[in-house]
């Protein structure tokens, strides 16, 4: 029976080819979707974790109030023993301290006074500790423009537009100009041995980044940082297992009123990234049912008129008897041979734009150059496993409830005016 | 009946008349603080997150344009130098042997993580340059009685758009001041203690600051010994002194 009607689909292709069309198009239009919104948000989520909020991280409870405000004021202190605590407790996950702050940095003419000027947000990290894994975590080789990357203490990378705009070269002397945790003025020199950029528009502006040696001593942080980030899994946010870690630290560090007790915070409770880790979660279902809707239209619309050229068939084949429900149903197999075939062309295509997206990427940082959130400037798909099957469902789905609703006209049909209506033909 | 009628008009009549206007209550009170020179030891006591800590300086001020200021407490602060010449600030610190000039975003920031700003500090002390006052009320603060000032600037781009000033009406001394943004919000309180009789003037000797939108007890600013009107030698204002 299905070899019968593959043949009838192959020789008469009016009856085949739009419908397997309009399937391998949305078919491929779904598979390029999910993997296009999969990677964009799972890079936005794996870089917001690498430079910012990492996969869990521990604050303290005054600090998680005025988190916007990189407040130093309201670090962690005593960190080397809560450190060591974290990585006795939960000895899967990657440990680093960071400090995140913000200041003013200025260039200095010949004479020594103030040459140019600019506010900055600035990162320190262990440098120069390589278990750390940071110079990788935050890809610096990668991201290195000119120079490189700090080798003792007391150099460090600006941002290369932040450079050029005020014209720092390399191994020039700069000063950093802050607040220490205690509230006291600090004043330090610096030299630039790099510059990078990020490709991320909020961070190009202008960023730097130090060890965090440096950053203890020139901010009065002796055993001292604002955050401990945690790092579950090399490349993927695990919410399940944040929120696990999560609630098994709190519950075992209550400490009544204490506003700087540690308390531990997801990556979703940053950012705003709880919303985009809930789209990632819905976004297969969503497309889904868009594609499902939008195609059941318009394959039920290419069956009505597939219908009305096959009027005379469909009559002739009722007239020598042919049962209504056995031609009903010949047709929802056809339309299952063609959802599949075209799922399969629409996957194989889909995947194939995925892949090249994959790998060469869309560069949009052009238009990002105002963007405040942490996104990538090169946008990428990134082929799941669920791309090797997403697009079967609208595929076929849509094509069997197009032929369903277009194919109940066989039943209005009546036999009594058959001859007559063949006769007309 | 006519009689007392009379009676209350006469004296509300000399009610409002014996009540100074907004102007010249400002002027009083420039009368007051504002000197040709001045010469002070003080400190700022900061109360932070962390608890408070102390830092103190000497400073010297010219007028409106000019004044210099060195730290002399803690450690960390001690030889940090600033100088102001009109409306240009320049610090010095010793641990970088660098000159930096202040200027933009940077005027807003907190000095020494104080709840008084770099503009703050840069103020001229003459309100009435500045602000057009009107009387808007009266009420009791310290026991003392007070005049409630409005002050609404008088030209675009002052830090404050609107202050609340209490006057205390014997003495023409400010003893609470609201600050407002031109959004209307409240961004800074300061309440003026130990007012004393300072060569022929009231000069208040303790302010606190209260950065509204900041954490923390607020900063209160303590004279500790203030000469008015004595020359001052001028190369102090030049940046050669900072270093």
């Amino acid at each position: 029976m299905i070899k019968f009607l593959i043949k009838g689909l192959l020789r008469d292709s009016h009856r085949s080819r739009l419908p397997l069309i309009v399937v391998a198009l949305g078919v491929m239009l779904t598979v390029l979707l999910t993997t296009w919104i999969n990677g964009v948000l799972g890079d936005s989520i794996n870089m917001n974790a690498k430079i910012a909020t990492g996969h869990i991280k521990v604050i303290t409870k005054a600090y998680r109030e005025s988190m916007d405000q990189i407040p130093v004021d309201l670090s962690l202190t005593g960190t080397q023993e809560l450190l060591a605590e974290l990585r006795r407790d939960y000895p899967s996950v990657s440990w680093v301290e960071r400090i995140q702050f913000g200041g003013l940095l200025d260039l200095p003419d010949t004479s020594g006074e103030t040459k140019s000027q600019g506010p900055f947000a600035g990162l320190a990290v262990n440098f120069f500790d390589t278990k750390s894994g940071e110079a990788e975590r935050l890809n610096l080789n990668q991201i290195l423009v000119e120079g490189k990357l700090p080798e003792r203490p007391g150099e460090i990378l600006v941002s290369h537009t932040f450079a050029k705009k005020l014209g720092i070269t390399l191994n020039d002397k700069v000063t950093f100009i802050g607040t220490t945790m205690f509230g006291g003025m600090t004043i330090s020199n610096y030299t630039v041995s790099g510059t990078i950029s990020y490709g991320i528009a909020a961070l190009d502006r202008g960023s730097l980044i130090m060890d965090i040696a440096d950053a203890r001593n020139a901010l009065d942080m002796e055993d001292a940082c604002n955050e401990i980030l945690g790092f579950i899994d090399v490349d993927y946010y695990d919410d399940a297992k944040a929120t696990e870690l999560m609630t098994l630290f709190n519950d075992s560090h209550q400490s009544g009123s204490n506003e700087f007790a540690p308390v531990m915070i997801r990556l979703r409770d940053q950012n705003d990234l709880g919303g985009m880790i809930d789209l990632m979660a819905g976004v297969v279902g969503i497309i889904s049912f868009v594609f499902i809707l939008v195609l059941s239209v318009v394959l039920w619309n290419a069956g009505l008129v597939g219908g009305l050229r096959r009027y005379g068939e469909v009559g002739l084949r009722l007239a020598i008897g042919e049962g209504k429900g056995h031609i009903y149903r010949s047709m929802i197999a056809e339309s299952l041979v063609i959802g599949i075939a075209g799922s399969v062309i629409g996957v194989a295509a889909g995947l194939a734009l995925s892949y090249l997206l994959q790998q060469k990427g869309l560069d949009l940082s052009g238009a990002m150059q105002n963007a405040t959130m942490l996104m990538p400037g090169v946008f990428r798909t990134r082929i799941t496993t669920e791309a090797y099957y997403i697009g079967f469902i609208p595929g076929i789905f849509a094509t069997l409830i197009g032929t369903v609703l277009s194919g109940v006209g066989i039943y209005r049909r009546q036999t009594a005016r058959l001859f007559k209506e063949l006769q007309l033909q | 009946m006519r009689t007392l009628l009379t009676l209350i008009i006469i004296c509300l009549t000399s009610a409002i008349f014996s009540q100074p206007s907004g102007k010249e209550i400002l002027t009083m009170i420039d009368k007051n603080l504002s000197a040709k020179t001045q010469s002070m030891t003080a400190k700022m006591v900061i109360g932070g997150a962390r608890g408070s800590r102390s830092i103190e300086f000497k400073t010297w001020a010219e007028g409106e344009d000019r004044s210099f200021t060195e730290y002399t407490n803690p450690a960390r602060e001690k030889g940090t130098k600033m100088l102001k010449l009109e409306d240009k600030l320049w610090i010095f610190s010793p641990s970088t042997d660098r000159i930096i000039q202040i200027t933009g975003q940077m005027l807003r920031q907190s000095v020494m993580g104080s709840d008084l700003s770099y503009e703050d500090m840069m103020e001229d002390p003459e309100l009435s340059n500045h602000y057009k006052a009107s009387v808007i009320g009266s009420d009791t603060i310290q026991k003392r009685n007070c005049w409630i000032l409005q002050l609404n600037a008088l030209n675009e781009g002052e830090a404050y758009e609107v202050r609340k000033i209490w006057v205390d009406q014997e003495r023409y001394v400010p003893l609470k001041e609201e600050l407002y943004g031109k959004s209307g919000k409240l961004l800074k309180r300061t309440l003026i203690y130990d007012v004393r009789k300072i060569q022929g003037r009231w000069y208040p000797m303790k302010v606190v600051y209260k950065d509204m939108l900041k954490t923390g007890d607020g900063t209160q600013f303590i004279i500790e010994a203030i000469k008015l009107d004595e020359p001052i030698p001028g190369n102090i204002f030049s940046k050669a002194s900072l270093k």
